[in-house]
């Protein structure tokens, strides 16, 4: 700004239009952007052309220092990027020279916003944190609570094995998605349509089990906010029987597919000693070589007493992490099959009535809501319970003061909770420590030095949700 | 262990509130000292237990309302811990690195997890040793996180927390450095993990600890000219009420607080 126009808004127009003047001379491109709107500037590493149209020859003339050298942005709003990533890529050629990702673009302060909520209430945001395996997000959180309340042990049998079962349903959700979006940028859309497909089956079963198909709420700290329908275990029995088909389809389709196997074979290839530098978990881990699967080396949930196998690889490439994810939806209708056998009548909540949510939910005429007999109850006969009630679901309980990091295997990793809690209501943070978050950072070293197409490839086989990413 | 410091109205605002990172006040953080007698709504200090109810404005004159909870520090845990992942952590380490008594503040061992509080001067070489020396083996950091303790009773405010895990043991291990606001540097652990990359900025952007060392911290979150760090406990979580049915919701940080 001029000094007379910021002093003096009055001023007469003709000494406004001339200090005018030289302002926009210098603002004026000099020469060979004229024809395009956007023009370039000058900055401390050269030229920075910005264009949106137009002939590169014509734009970078001959004789140009890294005349070859373009930036392109992928993204944000891009259908491969997954939600909202933006890759910047510098190309030569059809030559990837340099990946920068950008992310942030999802974040909502979830982490934030947990702190002034009560501990369960916390429940309702991380749900929709990793929004394709929510389930995993409300484990992990109430693992970590019920750590620091010291009740790990009185979680009830049947809420934990309900809490593997419905994790397990939604590994196989998260990899059909994941099967999907990948397939569909590569132009696979039968991949698309089958993996959507089925997809719709286990959030079926999941919104019978849960009430929603996603963002569930359903993993409380204590237990569940429900117990299993009448009909769920038939319906996932049907689904047992109905998905080992499916996957065999999926191998027919895709695994021997010439054109599926040339995107895929050798393309984005991260040993394991890459991976684990970088700190990449899950599938990306396994297609490496390394068996680090935590069901397995950390076990959590009663993991260690199912039998299951820890699929891997060995060629680190794309199509092997293809591989080792359609092999781990078979591993997870096993373990599926499992909790179904070992379910036994029981509670799904924590005996403790100072922590245990008071109601439980049940369908009335309007839809799902509080139990009746537990309103009767509390209105009608119990000033106590009454205050009790109102006490746990406004205030909420107390945590003893510390912190906790728990670490579970999502679809896409380890998933992380550090949880600290200075003994109040309110958690005092909660950090999640997301798997896509973490595995996103290796995209430049699977995509630098191959091709741009190969770019689309590599995030889809990092299966990066942003929702967890940003939080 | 903080002082009382219940009855001092919204105190003097934490040293350092013009470093670098410290803008938050331009925001609108840290709402002004009114009706902090009776400690309600705003009036609340952020990143402290109230007792009893929170709630502001009732004519309380039993005093309840101006109890503030101390910050709740945990104690040094006694050699051995009992704990054997713990103690063959910290005993790997006495016979690895001499240096350790310098390094570490203190060790706690709680929930079978054991901190370290190490001095950010010791950092580099102790996560160097942790993650090489074939008795410790701590390949893969998990998780690092920023944490926001405004009563810290150091005075230093700004915890950097790492998450290591060994995959040859299989083992957790969590090292906690703290630093003031006003000089807000922790060692960058880029070089020993590239993964801590990420990690870092996010930390950097949302409580503003400066990674000394690390090869581009910038914000990664939030947008690049935004001002403040958003998980600082003094920084609003913003939120405009909300009228339903006649009633008026307020914003979540100005409801009442129970704790």
């Amino acid at each position: 700004m001029t000094p007379s126009s910021t002093s003096a808004p009055h001023a007469s127009t003709a000494q406004h239009a001339s200090t005018a003047q030289p302002t926009d001379a210098t603002s004026q491109p000099t020469d060979g952007s004229s024809a395009y709107e956007a023009g370039f500037t000058e900055s401390a590493s050269g030229r920075v052309y910005t264009v949106t149209g137009g002939d590169w020859e014509e734009i970078l003339g001959a004789g140009e220092d890294d005349a070859e050298r373009i930036v392109v942005n992928m993204g944000p709003q891009h259908p491969s990027t997954h939600g909202v990533l933006r890759i910047v890529l510098e190309i030569e050629g059809e030559t990837v020279t340099e990946t920068r990702l950008v992310i942030g673009y999802l974040h909502t302060g979830i982490e934030k916003s947990c702190e002034y909520r009560t501990w369960t209430q916390a429940v309702t945001f991380l749900t929709r944190a990793d929004y394709l395996s929510p389930l995993y997000n409300e484990a992990a959180y109430c693992l970590s609570v019920e750590k620091l309340l010291g009740i790990t042990d009185d979680i009830p049998e049947r809420a934990t094995v309900i809490r593997v079962l419905v994790m397990e349903l939604q590994r196989i959700a998260s990899h059909l998605v994941w099967l999907a979006t990948g397939g569909m940028e590569l132009g696979a859309t039968t991949a698309m349509i089958f993996g959507f497909r089925e997809r719709e089956k286990v959030l079926d079963l999941l919104e019978l089990i849960t009430g929603l198909r996603m963002n569930h709420a359903f993993i409380r700290p204590g237990g569940l906010a429900q117990d299993l329908p009448d009909g769920a275990e038939r319906a996932i029995r049907e689904f047992l029987v109905d998905m080992p088909k499916r996957i065999r389809e999926y191998h027919r389709l895709l695994t021997g597919q010439p054109i599926w196997k040339a995107r895929m074979v050798d393309v984005n290839v991260l040993d394991a000693a890459g991976c684990i530098a970088l700190g990449v978990t899950g599938p990306v881990l396994r297609a490496a070589g390394l068996p680090w699967d935590l069901r397995k080396t950390m076990p959590y949930c009663g993991y260690e007493t199912y039998e299951f196998d820890v699929p891997t690889a060995l060629e680190a490439d794309s199509f092997a992490r293809y591989l080792v994810r359609l092999e781990e939806m078979g591993e997870s209708l096993k373990i599926v099959e499992q909790c179904l056998d070992r379910l036994r009548p029981g509670p799904v909540m924590v005996a403790d009535k100072k922590i245990a949510w008071p109601a439980q939910l049940s369908i009335g005429a309007d839809g799902m809501g509080n139990s009746l007999a537990h309103i009767r109850n509390i209105m009608g006969t119990s000033m106590e319970a009454l205050i009790h009630h109102f006490k746990l679901v406004t205030e909420g309980f107390r945590v003893p003061p510390g912190q906790v990091y728990t670490q579970i295997e999502s679809p896409r990793g380890e998933l992380g909770y550090h949880v600290v809690s200075d003994g109040g209501t309110r958690p005092f943070r909660v950090h999640v420590r997301d798997p896509s978050f973490v595995n996103l950072q290796a995209v430049p070293a699977l995509t630098e030095g191959g091709q741009v197409a190969d770019v689309i490839v590599g995030v889809a086989s990092v299966d990066p949700v942003l929702g967890g990413v940003d939080r | 262990m903080t002082s009382p410091d219940g009855t001092s109205p919204d105190g003097a605002p934490p040293a350092g509130r013009d470093s670098p990172g410290g803008a938050c006040d331009e925001n609108g953080a840290m709402a002004n000292g009114a009706g902090e007698l009776v400690g309600g709504g705003n009036g609340l200090r952020p990143g402290r237990r109230h007792d009893a109810f929170g709630a502001g404005g009732s004519g309380d004159t039993s005093g309840f309302g101006r109890l503030v909870a101390p910050a709740p520090v945990l104690a040094a845990s006694e050699r051995p811990f009992g704990d054997p992942d713990a103690d063959a952590v910290y005993d790997a380490l006495e016979r690895v690195f001499p240096q350790l008594g310098d390094a570490v503040e203190r060790a706690v061992v709680d929930r079978g997890e054991l901190t370290l509080h190490v001095r950010r001067e010791g950092l580099p070489a102790l996560a160097q040793t942790l993650r090489d020396d074939p008795g410790l083996r701590f390949e893969l950091l998990s998780s690092l996180s920023g944490v926001d303790y405004p009563d810290d009773a150091t005075g230093r405010r700004l915890h950097s927390v790492v998450h290591l895990t060994s995959m040859t043991y299989r083992r957790r291990l969590r090292l906690e450095v703290s630093v003031a606001d006003a000089d807000p540097t922790v060692p960058s652990l880029t070089s020993v993990w590239p993964t801590a990359d990420w990690h870092e900025r996010e930390a950097y952007d949302l409580f503003g600890i400066v990674y000394t060392g690390h090869p581009g911290l910038t914000r990664i979150m939030m947008p690049d000219d935004w001002i403040g760090h958003p998980q600082r406990k003094d920084y609003p979580l913003g939120g405009i009420p909300v009228d339903y049915k006649g009633a008026t919701v307020p914003p979540p940080d100005e409801r009442r607080s129970y704790s």
